[in-house]
């Protein structure tokens, strides 16, 4: 039988072109490559390849001709020993996927179909068990130990950064990690966030689990691409087969007078992110639980420290194994007036604001996110449904913003519930200046968390 | 056909020449089943073909042994055919469809295989580099004896993190073979346009490196280059440089009218260096196979290419579930 050549599609977006020239006449025999025929896109003139081979039966699209619509039979083809006479045109099959039939609709989650309250009740269950006993810690300290004791447990968990090893970290994170573990799992690399970054990925899919410290984040814009497109989407891009188990960590946001480049705060960013868990702890002991359930977690997780907190010191339970799950929130201070909502060093300018606002009458309850993804909407909704007010508190940027995605979302799920518009604290919209008294305007202060609860309760 | 080089008889069985005769005609009968269903809108985006390539990946394949790995860039038809990979997988892949390897969710350029240890399938030009650097520090880490090859074209050559890998390779003595698939055009680039260096493989020198360059449409060449490479890993050396010198007949994706080379310059190297063609000559010089034989052949991978390309267009498309699906890989929310 013979083969009808179609018009083909030849870019993306090509929907019908123009047959400029033929390049075979019929009765000319053809073998799969030749060129046969001159093609006009939207954009190019292309050329035409056989596939198959056989003898040209019959051309049945003039050259010239343009608006020939894609799969539109444009030639006959015959095998061996075909006539073309014989062969009358059939209309050609549509080329579109049987699939294609209407589709039942997806029985997923989307927006218009979100619940307008919280999902499930908050889980306030607490983190250890009461009557545990106490240690301090800083939050350097508690990094470190959830690190070695991961490595303890598990072989296939290695650290590598930049100074991590022999130097004892840029920021003394990985102290004696070197001597416990060795040079095998505790690796010193040369500057070179990139490439690192990408071995990294590489070393997970190959079935390690590695922490990649950043000297800070900052660097990891270098690194973005292998975060995002490399570790992020593998799993779904490869249908599950494979992921990249691993975490990246290191300070974020701003320390101190380290002007622009250094000074950035990516929460936002990386929340974003399908496929990413983004984990920013506060206290020693969340930094302590979350980041052993970070090295464990079968995903990559973005695990965003603070430079100013590592050297403060909180609780920290002394417990075999002491993990915290992702996607809980930790309730600070109860209250009744107002729901601060924040995260990192955030939780700090709002506990100060909080016992500010006691001192003149004012009750704040201040919710710790602690994970920005997973994100405990609930323990949200069920504080805003209580307060009818909220600020959110975070040093990133205010344009899309966490503070942004909250508000959104408190508006869409308990709307009714608010008595003032939600607030979002956040970081000046400028890049972090170097002058002491710019800095110090650019950076979120306390005092803002203030003003923002007194505009929301109206005082 | 006159104009081809008549080869020497080089050592080789006529099982082995089969075999690459077989591979790589499957490669590209698929891959011409590929352009065609692009053509009818049965597979859509992008779709770079690897046709005139064909020898790169039979030849070293050829040199690979059972659990080394390898990993490319968005033109990976070709290496998924030769590690063994089901040509309905990757066909359905391309159309999107649920029996495609990633289950429609990854399209051409994102398929993978952990059974066949293929790791992707990259779109972003030069990230396959340091990640197959990554699955060869993984497999040092755990001592294997495994070699990955890094698969990756002239183009990429010039991307910062190829040579950021190439240190940290050599450093730490990783087992990986970088295989530079010098196929003259990054995208419409050529070589010539892009670069003073006079060759891409002793680039690999500034790092310490090892290589050479191989001639890319001799399969058996490749062959010889890939044992060599893959013997170098395997002792604990670190890395190897192979610049296989290739040519791809079509243009860089289905939508490249390839404008930037002369028609005569791409028959020229159909008619005079095709790898397929050199082995066929070397089949029937040899007196291995016979017209008729080869012809038989040719009728078999057709039928598994059609065959390929009939399941690619039955097979349903994924279930609407299948959006949620894959996002994390534990039972965490799939979205925010």
């Amino acid at each position: 039988m013979a083969t009808e050549i179609l018009m083909p599609a030849l870019s993306p977006t090509m929907e019908e072109g123009t047959l400029a020239k033929w390049l075979v006449k019929e009765g000319d025999t053809v073998t799969s490559g030749m060129i046969l025929a001159e093609i006009e896109t939207d954009k190019a003139t292309m050329e035409f390849e056989a596939v198959d081979e056989g003898t040209i039966g019959k051309l049945l699209v003039a050259e010239g001709t343009s608006g020939v619509k894609v799969n539109t039979a444009i030639a006959l083809l015959l095998a061996e020993g075909e006539d073309a006479s014989a062969e009358a045109p059939k209309a050609a099959e549509a080329a579109a996927p049987k699939a294609d039939a209407p589709k039942p609709e997806a029985k997923v989650t989307s927006a218009v179909e979100t619940p307008p309250h919280p999902a499930r009740a908050a889980d306030t269950t607490p983190d250890w068990p009461e009557g545990t006993k106490m240690k301090t810690m800083t939050v350097r300290e508690a990094l470190r130990e959830a690190m070695a004791e991961e490595m303890e447990r598990d072989e296939t968990v290695f650290l590598m950064g930049e100074e991590v090893g022999e130097y004892q970290g840029a920021y003394k994170i990985s102290q004696g990690l070197l001597d416990q573990f060795g040079a095998k799992r505790v690796i010193d690399t040369p500057i070179t966030e990139h490439g690192f970054a990408g071995i990294a990925v590489g070393a997970a899919f190959g079935g390690l689990r590695p922490i990649v410290e950043f000297m800070t984040f900052n660097f990891a814009m270098q690194a973005i691409d292998h975060i995002i497109n490399s570790a992020a989407k593998t799993l779904y891009m490869s249908g599950g087969q494979m992921g990249a188990p691993m975490v990246f960590r290191g300070p974020n946001g701003a320390a101190a007078r380290v002007g622009a480049q250094h000074s950035q705060d990516y929460a936002a960013w990386y929340a974003m992110v399908p496929g990413l868990k983004v984990v920013m702890p506060y206290s020693a002991a969340d930094a302590k639980g979350l980041m052993k359930t970070a090295i464990r977690d079968p995903n990559p997780v973005i695990f965003l420290e603070n430079e100013i907190l590592y050297g403060r010191s909180f609780d920290v339970p002394v417990l075999e194994d002491f993990t915290i799950p992702f996607g809980k929130a930790k309730i600070w201070r109860e209250g009744t007036d107002v729901t601060i909502v924040s995260f990192g060093i955030g939780v700090a300018h709002s506990l100060e604001a909080a016992d500010k606002l006691a001192k003149e009458g004012i009750s704040a309850e201040v919710i710790d996110l602690r994970t920005l993804r997973p994100l405990d909407y609930d323990t949200v909704l069920t504080s805003v449904m209580k307060t009818n007010r909220c600020v959110t508190v975070e040093e990133g940027w205010p344009v899309g913003s966490i503070g942004n995605h909250l508000s959104a979302t408190i508006m869409e799920r308990a709307f009714d519930y608010l008595d003032a518009p939600v607030i979002n604290c956040t970081g000046k919209d400028v890049p972090m200046p170097y002058a002491a008294n710019l800095e110090k305007l650019a950076i979120l202060t306390s005092d803002e968390v203030v003003a923002a609860v007194k505009k929301v309760t109206y005082r | 056909m006159a104009a081809r080089k008549v080869p020497d008889l080089p050592n080789v069985s006529k099982d082995d020449l089969l075999k690459y005769y077989r591979e790589m005609l499957l490669i590209r009968r698929f891959e011409e089943k590929a352009g065609q269903l692009y053509g009818m809108g049965l597979i859509g985006g992008f779709c770079h073909l690897y046709i005139g390539q064909e020898a790169v990946v039979v030849g070293l394949e050829a040199a690979a042994e059972e659990g080394d790995k390898r990993i490319t860039s968005y033109r990976d038809h070709g290496h998924m055919l030769a590690c063994g990979m089901d040509p309905k997988g990757v066909m359905a892949e391309l159309t999107g469809r649920e029996g495609g390897y990633s289950r429609g969710k990854g399209g051409s350029m994102h398929m993978f295989s952990k059974e066949k240890h293929f790791y992707g399938g990259h779109g972003i030009v030069g990230a396959q580099v340091p990640l197959g650097a990554g699955l060869a520090f993984a497999d040092k880490y755990k001592g294997n004896g495994r070699v990955t090859f890094t698969y990756f074209g002239d183009g990429a050559a010039n991307q910062g993190q190829v040579y950021e890998t190439y240190n940290m390779a050599e450093l730490w003595d990783l087992p990986v073979v970088f295989v530079i698939e010098n196929n003259q055009y990054a995208m419409g680039t050529s070589v010539k346009r892009s670069t003073k260096s006079p060759s891409l493989w002793q680039r690999g020198a500034a790092y310490g490196i090892e290589g050479e360059a191989v001639d890319g449409m001799d399969v058996l060449a490749v062959k010889e280059a890939g044992e060599r490479a893959v013997a170098y890993c395997r002792a604990g050396k670190g890395p190897y440089i192979l610049e296989v010198m290739t040519y791809r007949y079509r243009g860089h994706s289905m939508s490249d009218p390839a404008k930037y080379r002369s028609r005569e310059e791409v028959q020229k190297m159909r008619e005079e260096r095709d790898a397929i063609e050199h082995v066929r000559d070397l089949l029937m010089q040899g007196g291995h196979a016979t017209d008729e034989d080869l012809k038989a052949i040719d009728k078999e991978i057709k039928a598994i290419v059609n065959e390929a390309a009939e399941f690619a267009k039955d097979s349903p498309e994924p279930d609407p579930a299948e959006l949620w699906t894959d996002i994390y890989a534990d039972a965490a929310p799939q979205t925010a």
